[in-house]
C-alpha cells in the first residue's frame, strides 16, 4: 500500500512530481473521456468552512468528471463546527465516509491539522491568507501549457503584491525553476514583502521592483494581474485610492509582446478591462479550465490511481 | 563582591544576558524543582559587561536544552561533578520546539483547536528565525508568550 499523501503547499511536491502531475493534467485536457470512470465508486468530501464558489465547484466538478461522487458542506454554519467540533474530530469522522477530502478553512493551518489526523488524503483548498496550493498548481499548469515551459521567461506580477497569497505562493513555486526574471509592479504601499525578495536574492534569482506597468510591458512574457482586496484594508480611503492604481486596458496591451499571456486568479474587479477579454493573450478564463484539469490530476495522484490508468493504456506519455 | 558558594553536583548556566535569568528560571521549570538554585544577576563580565548566572544543584538531564537553546544559544552550560566542571554542553538551535511558546496570529488554527500543541520550526538558521508550523507566522521577541 502506498504512503498516504496530502497537498498542503505546492512545495510538498518535488518539481519532478509536479511535472508528472502536469503530464496527467495535460492528458486529461486532450483525453477527458478516457478518465470518465477513473474514480468510479470513490467519494470526495468538500469541507468548506467558508464560502468559495469557484474553488468548491472546481473540486466537485473534477471529482464528478472522474466518475466519482461528492459530499460536503459549503459553509461552517452547515457543519458540526457550529456545535464546537474540532477540525481533528471532523476529519476523523469524514475519513469514515469519504476517500479524499478538500478542505477550505478561515483559520490558517487548519487543513494541516486535519491531515495529521486523517486516514484519507487531504487537499488544502485555501486556509485564510496562508496557502492556496491548487491555485498555484493551476497557475503553473497554465504557464506550462501556454508558454510551453516553466523556465526561461520574464514574468510581471502586478497589483497587490503585499497581501496577495496567490502571488507569494506562485513566486515560491517558480523560484525552483531556471532562468526566471521577476518584475514586481505595485504601488509603494503594496510592495512584495522583504522575506520574498530576500529568498530570491539568496537563490541568485533576479528581480526588479517598479511602479509603472507601462514601463515594463514590452519586456514581459507573462503578466500576472491581481485584485486589490478590500478586506485587507482598515482604511476605506486607502482602498479606493489603490484599487484604481492599475487597470489593464487595450492601450497597455498594445505595448506588450504579441505572445504575452495575461493571467489572473479571479475574481477581478476593475483591474482588467472587459475590452481585452477577447484578446487571444487574455488567458484568465482558460486558467480556470486548467484549474479543473490540475485538480482532476491531483485527485488521481493522491488516490494513487494514475499508474493504474497508465497500465490500462489510458494515459499517453508526453 | 558578593560570594556564592560552588556546587558539588549539578550545572551552571553562564553568560546569560543580564536580566534574563528570571525568565530562564521559569521557562526551564526550575521553580518546580526541589533543589538548590542560585540566581546571580548583573555579575561583572569581561566579555559581556554584565551577565546573569544560574547555579542549579540537580541532574543535568532534568534540563530541557532545546528550550534553553531557543531562548539563547550563546549561554554556556557547565556540568559539575565533585565540585569541578566535567563537561561543557554546546547549545544547538532546535529544529522544532513543542509547547514552549504560543503563536500570536489570531488567524492561526492553534488559536481555537482544542489541545493542539504549539509547534515552531527553525525556518532560517542563519538569522535564527522560527515560524509557526501551522500558519508560518514569524516568532519575534516582542510578542513572546511562553507557555508556563
Amino acid at each position: 500500500m502506498s504512503r498516504l499523501r496530502h497537498m498542503m503547499s505546492p512545495l510538498d511536491f518535488s518539481t519532478d512530481e509536479l511535472d508528472r502531475l502536469f503530464d496527467v493534467a495535460g492528458d486529461i485536457e486532450h483525453n477527458m473521456g478516457a478518465y470518465a470512470h477513473a474514480c468510479d465508486g470513490r467519494i470526495m468530501a468538500t469541507c468548506f468552512y467558508e464560502p468559495s464558489t469557484r474553488t468548491r465547484l472546481s473540486f466537485e466538478t473534477a471529482m464528478l468528471r472522474l466518475g466519482g461522487k461528492t459530499i460536503g458542506f459549503a459553509d461552517a454554519s452547515n457543519s458540526s463546527a457550529s456545535k464546537g467540533e474540532s477540525v481533528s474530530d471532523t476529519i476523523r469522522v469524514i475519513s469514515c465516509f469519504a476517500d479524499i477530502c478538500a478542505m477550505r478553512h478561515p483559520k490558517e493551518g487548519a487543513p494541516m491539522v486535519a491531515a495529521e489526523k486523517s486516514l484519507i488524503p487531504v487537499i488544502n483548498a485555501g486556509d485564510g491568507g496562508h496557502q492556496h496550493p491548487t491555485q498555484t498548481l493551476t497557475d503553473l499548469l497554465t504557464i506550462r501549457s501556454l508558454y510551453g515551459s516553466l523556465s526561461g521567461f520574464t514574468i510581471g506580477l502586478c497589483g497587490d503584491l503585499k497581501f496577495g497569497r496567490t502571488v507569494h505562493s506562485l513566486i515560491n513555486a517558480l523560484s525552483r525553476y531556471q532562468n526566471i526574471h521577476f518584475i514586481f509592479i505595485s504601488p509603494q504601499e503594496l510592495r512584495v514583502p522583504d522575506y520574498i525578495t530576500e529568498m530570491l536574492s539568496s537563490k541568485g534569482i533576479t528581480y526588479e521592483e517598479v511602479v509603472r506597468l507601462e514601463d515594463v510591458m514590452p519586456r514581459l512574457d507573462l503578466l500576472y494581474m491581481t485584485r486589490v482586496q478590500k478586506e485587507r484594508f482598515f482604511n476605506e480611503e486607502d482602498y479606493i485610492r489603490l484599487k484604481g492604481f492599475y487597470v489593464l486596458d487595450k492601450a497597455k496591451m498594445q505595448l506588450a509582446k504579441k505572445e504575452m499571456f495575461v493571467l489572473h486568479p479571479l475574481p477581478r474587479v476593475n483591474e482588467i478591462s472587459v475590452d481585452i477579454d477577447d484578446d487571444p493573450r487574455a488567458a484568465y478564463f482558460r486558467q480556470v479550465q486548467y484549474g479543473l484539469y490540475v485538480r482532476m490530476a491531483l485527485i488521481l495522484t493522491l488516490l494513487d490511481l494514475t499508474d493504474e490508468h497508465m497500465n490500462e493504456g489510458l494515459l499517453k506519455t508526453y | 563582591m558578593l560570594n556564592v558558594g560552588k556546587i558539588e553536583e549539578g550545572f551552571v548556566l553562564d553568560h546569560i544576558q543580564a536580566g534574563k535569568s528570571m525568565a530562564i528560571y521559569h521557562h526551564l521549570g526550575l521553580d518546580k524543582l526541589d533543589c538548590t538554585v542560585a540566581i546571580i544577576k548583573n555579575a561583572r563580565s569581561g566579555k559581556m559587561g554584565k551577565k546573569d548566572i544560574l547555579k542549579v544543584e540537580c541532574d543535568i538531564d532534568t534540563l530541557d536544552l532545546d528550550v534553553l537553546a531557543f531562548i539563547d544559544h550563546n549561554i554556556t552550560v557547565n556540568v559539575i561533578k565533585d565540585g569541578v566542571i566535567v563537561e561543557k554542553r554546546a547549545l544547538i538551535l532546535p529544529r522544532e520546539i513543542h509547547g514552549v511558546i504560543r503563536c500570536h496570529n489570531p488567524r492561526c488554527i492553534s488559536s481555537i483547536e482544542q489541545e493542539l500543541p504549539h509547534i515552531f520550526y527553525l525556518a532560517d538558521e542563519a538569522n535564527e528565525i522560527y515560524r509557526c508550523k501551522y500558519c508560518d507566522e514569524k516568532y519575534t521577541d516582542n510578542d513572546a508568550d511562553f507557555i508556563s
